[in-house]
């Protein structure tokens, strides 16, 4: 089913927000919606909004590869964003990061055996005085964690692989 | 002394409607509607002393007042995208404080005839977005936002809209581009926002702190507000303090207060006591400031600041002690400004990359010590010569930090 046909009330409420000279400006809390279904913005989702906006999908694909936010494959249900930026550094995110590895057995950038986690080094998230941080994105969007350890962060994932499948 | 911004700390439960009404909320911007003309509402603005809270301290009122009058609709953005290492100010004050910046939204709209403002979020505030459509839609049903309010025929309503992740979105011009729907890269400038802003329209762009500081203005005077802080930098600061100290947080404080006053009264102290060596007191674009006790009591205002060779700008406060040394600092913020640059233009695409490569051999320590002379040259080459104002600041700590802290370069070559 089409975007527009699937989620026809939100897409309604979200050009709205813009003039209808400029529907344009949708681009991007469409590509949020269209991440909504598998966590990443497939070709067809593509395709679905270059027709609501009048652009070619080529310039869409411009827009996802441009903001880190929005993906164009498939990663875990979850990827842990954690944040290794000098201020959360000075606070030791990085030993924070060596140590989820460990715990998790993947490398920065793979994805737990199951699908459930992957683990990510992002840029500054505006946490620097609640380091060591992440944020969980997920089809449901974005959550904070802050002021986190190691065994808090594993007893999360914890409950995130046993709600896995469960989770919507 | 009662608090102007994080005034959430001192009045439980702000972010209620009710309670906000309570405590003066809304009057401001009624007073405005109902008795003002907006040229007024610039006035008292233009009066008080405010200047931008986002970095480049511009004054507010004249920023407001170079509208194009002839060119309508005109726009209000708010700039949400708090991106910079080291900042993290804005975050709290719309979820503890929201109505207070929305009001100011609002009252910077009718000031520049805006019928329409945004609120630009990083992608990463979701939540937070989620939270301000709330308090819009409270705003609308209590009246004081949505059509003829107040029983004037002015106007307004507020949106947000959630960016996704670019650092470079925080530049006025980049982030105008990303609520039109395009990759956030910055416009040559001029023209300014103020003639050519969002869809080509007048516009004006102003930081989530410097909107919060509004209504308290309106309502008790630009007098008041210049009464705080020093004569060059008028009015309270929100100081967001990071890095090796105890006690890491926001502080609202009068311009003028000392840097020892922030970091050892406020902030605690240095973890496990040891000595402050420098300070970064604008985020991961600051200049860095090699610390002596002349440092440490230097009063934290525009024009005392930049005595010793960095700026304010956002007042994001990042403490470097003596375990920790310059040349991994600078490898750290070129990273970010690497991974950040947009790409439009040639000497930050093409800088930072260069600057990346020679940091990271440096670390390694497998080169020759030209490298650092390199890497300072490549820094100096860069400077004056970026589209926008992330390419100059990629280069702010690297040339600081090489020329102030030369001994933490010469240990990573013999490495």
């Amino acid at each position: 089913m089409s975007l527009a046909k699937k989620y026809s009330r939100e897409v309604k409420q979200i050009l709205s927000k813009y003039p209808a000279e400029h529907k344009r400006s949708a681009v991007m809390p469409l590509l949020y919606l269209a991440q909504r279904e598998e966590g990443y913005v497939n070709k067809s989702a593509m395709q679905d909004i270059g027709k609501l906006l009048d652009m070619t999908e080529t310039e869409i694909a411009s827009i996802v590869g441009f903001y880190t936010l929005y993906h164009d494959e498939k990663a875990g249900k979850y990827r842990m964003q954690v944040c290794t930026d000098l201020p959360c550094a000075l606070r030791g995110a990085e030993n924070f990061m060596d140590s989820l590895c460990a715990n998790l057995g993947i490398k920065v950038g793979e994805t737990t055996p199951d699908g459930i986690v992957t683990l990510e080094a992002v840029t500054c998230l505006a946490a620097c005085d609640k380091a060591p941080m992440f944020q969980i994105q997920s089809s449901n969007g974005l959550e904070y964690h802050e002021n986190m350890t190691v065994d808090r962060t594993m007893e999360l994932v914890e409950a995130l692989k046993k709600s896995g499948a469960g989770v919507e | 002394m009662a608090s102007v911004i994080l005034r959430h700390r001192e009045i439980p439960d702000l972010n209620k409607l009710n309670v906000y009404k309570k405590n003066g909320g809304f009057d401001a911007f009624k007073k405005a509607v109902t008795k003002m003309q907006p040229s007024e509402v610039t006035d008292v603005v233009k009066n008080s002393g405010l200047r931008g809270r986002g970095g480049a301290g511009f004054p507010t009122g004249m920023k407001w007042s170079f509208i194009d009058n002839k060119i309508w609709p005109h726009y209000v953005v708010a700039n949400a995208d708090e991106s910079e290492p080291g900042t993290f100010k804005d975050r709290e004050i719309m979820e503890s404080n929201p109505f207070q910046f929305l009001e100011g939204v609002a009252l910077a709209s009718f000031a520049v005839g805006a019928k329409a403002a945004y609120v630009y979020l990083r992608g990463e505030f979701w939540q937070v977005a989620k939270f301000l459509d709330e308090k819009i839609a409270e705003m609308e049903e209590a009246g004081y936002l949505g059509d003829k309010l107040f029983g004037t025929e002015y106007s307004l309503k507020i949106y947000t809209h959630l960016g996704a992740g670019a650092y470079i979105c925080g530049e006025e011009t980049a982030m105008l581009e990303s609520i039109e729907g395009k990759r956030g890269q910055p416009r040559i400038r001029p023209p300014f926002p103020a003639v050519y802003g969002l869809y080509g329209k007048p516009t004006v762009v102003n930081n989530v702190e410097t909107l919060t500081n509004l209504p308290l203005i309106l309502a008790n005077g630009a007098d008041w507000y210049k009464s705080l802080g020093t004569p060059d930098s008028a009015g309270v600061k929100v100081f967001s303090l990071s890095g090796r100290v105890r006690k890491p947080g926001n502080y609202e404080l009068p311009f003028g207060t000392t840097f020892r006053q922030l970091i050892y009264e406020h902030g605690g102290g240095i973890l496990d006591g040891r000595p402050v060596k420098a300070i970064m007191p604008a985020g991961a674009s600051s200049s860095m400031i090699a610390v002596d006790d002349k440092v440490l009591d230097t009063p934290m205002d525009y024009a005392s600041v930049r005595t010793l060779g960095a700026d304010l700008g956002s007042a994001s406060v990042i403490v470097i002690d003596d375990t920790v040394s310059i040349d991994w600092v600078i490898s750290k913020t070129i990273h970010f400004f690497k991974h950040e640059s947009c790409g439009k233009c040639t000497p930050c695409r093409e800088g930072t990359y260069w600057m990346m490569h020679l940091i990271d051999d440096i670390r390694d320590g497998n080169h020759s010590p030209s490298n650092v002379d390199l890497l300072l040259n490549v820094a100096r080459q860069m400077q004056g010569k970026c589209l926008c104002p992330l390419g100059e600041f990629s280069t702010m700590a690297v040339a600081t930090g090489i020329e102030r802290f030369p001994q933490d370069f010469k240990k990573a070559e013999t490495q």
